[in-house]
């Protein structure tokens, strides 16, 4: 009888208690992403059966236009969570106070993944799922022209992948940005950028947004594109002839989450955070369409076989250290310089870097001290940069980049220098390679 | 026999205007003003502000010519453009007359067909085209493998001028045969009367009568191929102005001034071409609808006629609508990559795409119809004022609705968020959020489409149509509504089959401006998909969808065109 009564009571008081939750529990919440369908669908049917009466409105925008959209709404945000890829666009929003704080209630996530850590240590973004860097390629493509499987970004600049590599301008995509700077942090200022304009002379295309590359590659028209690892796992998942490599030179970095400053429902927008950083959420990240790296290493049980674990490969933890801040810092320097020195002088780029691939057949053949000096002082030019590292991220550069605010040094100008920096410097190591083709027949 | 051309008739309208017409006049300003010049004003005012200070200048002009990046962009664009306008002639001139001049089987069908190119869906076309004529697409793959050689179609400034060609020419023929159409047979008549016929009578009767078509057309082509960064961003050419704009603004940020001085040269270049093809028709009478009924002959094509006419025409379709086929081989394709064709083909990308883009097909329809309904009255108001008022600064109004095609449709979505989104719904919902608020973004960017119809159908119609009414005792509004609306019908369907077509795919506006899935129109659900690996079948079937349905819209608005002018044609 007492049993009874009590149990009346609990669940009277559970009636009570279970109708102001439901209350809060219905409703919208608003998501701006830069990911794609196959990545949100499953996604929201998981977070809406897990929360019933919540209804996860997706729009979709590219990183910049998102934060850019964030920005011009802020008076009377409309929107609830930032949910993208770059961690740099998580900096952005944060250092113009767009984001909120919140602590999830999600456990078993490490602090690290690789050498990256997971969430932003002020608690403003938080990561959910790992991604690295590396070079896909089409099968079909490679086997019909006959060329290599490459292992290391510097395979790309060998002459067989002469117009045969595609990557997205860094300018335009937040991941593409990331992989230039993983490789100028990871071999250096100087030594970054020559490995990079090496690697330039060989691209067929710069595409202008992030998913042009894999298009490319899937679809046969390029066979190498240097992208972020779940393009390739994704398109290997719908069939296509694709394989992916990740170089040593590599980062693996999550992709995050945050919750919009001043967020309508920003109730919601921590349920859908917490259910995102849960197992439950998780392991909607390993279906075939999505194929992303979980952060919690619990779930890696439920991978299929091969899946890439970076709480356990060895690679990963080789893997190069992140500083965010100095790529915060000069983000737009190092874009602009790959814009004016690669970009828009491809052309140039490419016909020299073919004439050095020709010279250096015939040297292999037959060698000639002369003409190998001249093409190492051409490919020197190639890769020098107008600006050194501390000038990259220094007042003079920056002010100039900060827009309207401070006066000095315009950005035109200074991209007009560059430019001209480079197109003399090709014409220059064009020269060069000539005089050394005539030595070495 | 320069009969066509007799001296514009000194015309009755000396005053100013009316005061129904200046209170036109004013309502459309106001219309610009607030959808057009403010928001756009509020995004390129940095383009003439000093680092710093914000103070104006003109420095920012000075580094652009400065600039050898983007002095080469600038002659590239003109290059491209005007060559884009010559391919574009070459395929539009002979589809627009031999429909138009001979009996000819199936005419209704090759208008419309050769309507179509101008619906390439965003992405999803893109990828088609490189299938088909990429590098490594089903032609140069098959070439290769036989002949041992590839052709560029789609490398560098001349793959940007061969996809343009396709891809807006229907600008020059959808104008072009509409003119054509508006021709008074008695024209045509006289001059077989006095003995002229064949090459003879076309060159010097039938094309300068379709000139305000042909001009209207081309002057299209022309600015929208310089204004167009779409086609260039696909086939990854950089150096040209449209795409350095819009690079510039969406990479660099709103600060740099440099994205708005290109913008700024853009609306200038515009303006100045559409000036310069107002400069080439003027001084000239157009107008030969005297009597209410038009139409040239139909000719009946002898047998050897006919083998080169259907020849030429196959030709034509089928290199232009090549890019279609490819979207409906992708929408069935299971994986297709470095094949000529794809592996197997399947239903399930349609049956994707069927659950879920009910939704998105609803809103383009609303939205696309709206504003093509907005752009033809506007487009409608604004001819009138121009060519049968003397209001003054009337052109600027044309000048001003012209410009709206140099806006790069991310800078216009941006200056709509500055501008309306402080502005609240009583319900505190920004008005910036609104679904209006994109109908009204994408009436702007297609209104110049629209004007260019109506422009052209009325320069067609001869005033003395409207001062016979007049003096029959009607008033000016009832003139308009009963003379001169019902005899620019074709033009201004034309122009509103331009404007819904492309609306219902216009994706760089819309893609700033969508706040929420329920809202988003097709070009957004193509985006959407296109994003992903698996996402591309669905992509193709949404945008073979999207093709089919404004497709079959503008079959049913030529079959009007057509029974009107079989209507009044035998009412003569």
């Amino acid at each position: 009888m007492i049993r009874s009564a009590a149990l009346a009571a609990t669940l009277a008081l559970a009636s009570f208690t279970a109708i102001p939750a439901a209350l809060a529990q219905s409703g919208k919440v608003t998501v701006v992403t830069s990911f794609s369908k196959d990545v949100t669908d499953p996604i929201k049917a998981a977070f809406e059966k897990a929360n019933p009466g919540v209804m996860l409105d997706v729009q979709n925008r590219n990183t910049n236009a998102g934060v850019k959209y964030l920005d011009e709404t802020r008076s009377n945000p409309q929107t609830d969570l930032f949910w993208a890829s770059a961690p740099d666009a998580f900096e952005v929003l944060k250092s113009k106070q767009l984001l909120q704080k919140f602590t999830p209630t999600a456990e078993g996530i490490p602090d690290k993944i690789g050498a990256y850590p997971i969430n932003d240590p002020d608690g403003y973004y938080f990561g959910f799922a790992a991604s690295g860097y590396g070079i896909m390629w089409n099968t079909r493509y490679v086997g019909a022209n006959e060329l290599p499987e490459p292992k290391e970004w510097g395979d790309l600049a060998a002459a067989p992948y002469y117009d045969h590599v595609a990557i997205a301008s860094p300018a335009r995509s937040g991941t593409t940005h990331l992989t230039i700077e993983t490789i100028l942090q990871g071999e250096g200022w100087d030594k970054g950028w020559q490995t990079i304009k090496d690697m330039a002379g060989n691209f067929q295309t710069i595409t202008d947004r992030s998913f042009g590359v894999p298009e490319a590659v899937n679809s046969g028209q390029v066979g190498y594109g240097i992208v972020i690892d779940f393009f390739a796992f994704s398109a290997q998942g719908s069939g296509f002839p694709v394989k992916f490599v990740y170089p040593t030179v590599t980062t693996v970095v999550p992709a995050n989450v945050g919750i919009v400053a001043n967020a309508p429902n920003a109730e919601n927008a921590q349920k859908f955070v917490n259910f995102l950083l849960s197992p439950a959420g998780q392991e909607v990240l390993l279906e075939p369409s999505i194929r992303r790296l979980p952060v919690n290493p619990a779930v890696y049980a439920k991978a299929p076989e091969g899946y890439p674990n970076p709480f356990t490969d060895a690679r990963f933890k080789a893997m190069t250290m992140f500083d965010v801040e100095k790529s915060g810092k000069r983000t737009a320097v190092v874009d602009t310089l790959f814009d004016q020195l690669i970009s828009f002088q491809l052309d140039d780029l490419k016909s020299v870097t073919k004439s050095i691939h020709e010279v250096e057949a015939t040297l292999a053949a037959k060698d000639n001290p002369q003409a190998r000096a001249l093409v190492k002082e051409a490919r020197a030019l190639i890769g020098a940069v107008p600006v050194n590292e501390e000038q990259a991220s220094g007042q003079e550069v920056l002010a100039a980049f900060s827009g309207g605010k401070e006066k000095g040094a315009r950005q035109a100008e200074i991209e007009q220098q560059w430019a001209s920096f480079a197109k003399d410097n090709y014409a220059k190591a064009k020269a060069k390679v000539a005089e050394a083709a005539k030595l070495a027949n | 026999m320069s009969l066509a051309f007799t001296q514009a008739p000194a015309r009755r309208w000396r005053m100013p205007g009316t005061t129904g017409q200046i209170a036109l006049a004013l309502g459309l300003a106001a219309f610009l003003l607030a959808f057009l010049l403010v928001p756009v004003g509020s995004v390129i005012y940095v383009a003439f502000t000093e680092k710093g200070t914000g103070g104006f200048t003109l420095i920012n002009f000075a580094d652009f010519f400065r600039t050898d990046l983007f002095m080469r962009s600038f002659w590239n664009s003109f290059y491209v453009s005007a060559m884009t306008v010559v391919l574009a002639s070459l395929f539009a001139l002979p589809l627009a007359y031999i429909t138009t001049r001979f009996e000819f089987r199936g005419a209704l069908i090759i208008q419309t067909l050769g309507f179509v190119p101008l619906i390439m869906p965003p992405f999803v076309g893109a990828v088609a085209m490189q299938l088909l004529f990429g590098r490594n697409g089903s032609v140069n793959l098959l070439l290769n493998e036989y002949l041992g050689f590839r052709i560029p179609f789609m490398e560098g400034l001349n793959g940007v001028i061969f996809v343009q060609a396709i891809h807006y020419f229907p600008f020059i023929l959808i104008n072009l045969s509409t003119a054509l159409r508006n021709i008074d047979r008695s024209m045509e008549e006289a001059a077989q009367n006095l003995g002229s016929s064949g090459m003879r009578m076309f060159r010097r009767i039938v094309l300068p009568l379709a000139m305000p078509g042909y001009v209207a057309g081309a002057s299209l082509v022309f600015v929208k191929v310089f204004d167009d960064l779409a086609t260039p961003l696909l086939l990854n050419v950089k150096d040209m102005l449209a795409p350095q704009a819009y690079l510039r603004v969406t990479s660099i940020g709103l600060t740099d001034p440099m994205g708005y001085v290109i913008a700024v040269v853009l609306i200038v270049v515009s303006v100045l071409a559409m000036w310069v093809s107002a400069l080439a028709l003027r001084g000239r009478d157009y107008a030969t609808t005297q009597r209410g009924g038009g139409g040239l002959a139909k000719r009946t094509m002898r047998p050897w006629e006919q083998v080169v006419a259907y020849g030429v025409v196959g030709l034509i379709l089928a290199l232009v609508l090549a890019p279609h086929l490819g979207l409906l081989l992708l929408s069935f394709a299971t994986i297709w990559s470095f094949s000529p064709l794809p592996d197997g083909f399947t239903l399930a990308h349609y049956s994707r795409v069927f659950g879920e883009s009910s939704v998105y097909i609803k809103n383009t329809l609303i939205y696309a119809s709206i504003a093509g309904l907005i752009d033809v009255v506007v487009g409608t108001a604004i001819a009138y004022l121009v060519l049968r008022t003397k209001l003054i600064a009337r052109h600027w109004l044309d000048w001003a609705a012209t410009a709206a095609l140099a806006v790069p449709g991310v800078v216009l979505g941006i200056g709509y968020l500055r501008t309306f989104y402080d502005i609240r719904m009583p319900d505190g919902t920004p008005l910036a959020t609104m679904w209006i608020v994109l109908v009204i973004a994408l009436a702007i960017r297609r209104l110049p489409y629209a004007l260019r119809a109506c422009y052209a159908a009325l320069q067609q119609i001869s005033v003395s149509l409207e001062e016979a009414a007049e003096n029959l005792g009607a008033t000016k509004p009832r003139t308009v509504r009963r003379i001169v609306v019902p005899l620019m019908m074709g033009g201004i369907l034309a122009g509103f089959v331009t404007s819904f077509a492309t609306a219902a795919v216009e994706l760089s506006a819309t893609l700033m401006l969508v706040q929420s899935n329920a809202d988003a129109p097709l070009a957004y659900g193509l985006y959407v998909f296109m994003q992903s690996a698996a996402g591309r079948g669905p992509g193709a079937a949404l945008g073979v969808i999207a093709v089919v349905l404004v497709a079959a819209c503008t079959l049913i608005s030529q079959y009007i065109i057509d029974r009107n002018q079989k209507t009044t044609g035998a009412a003569r």
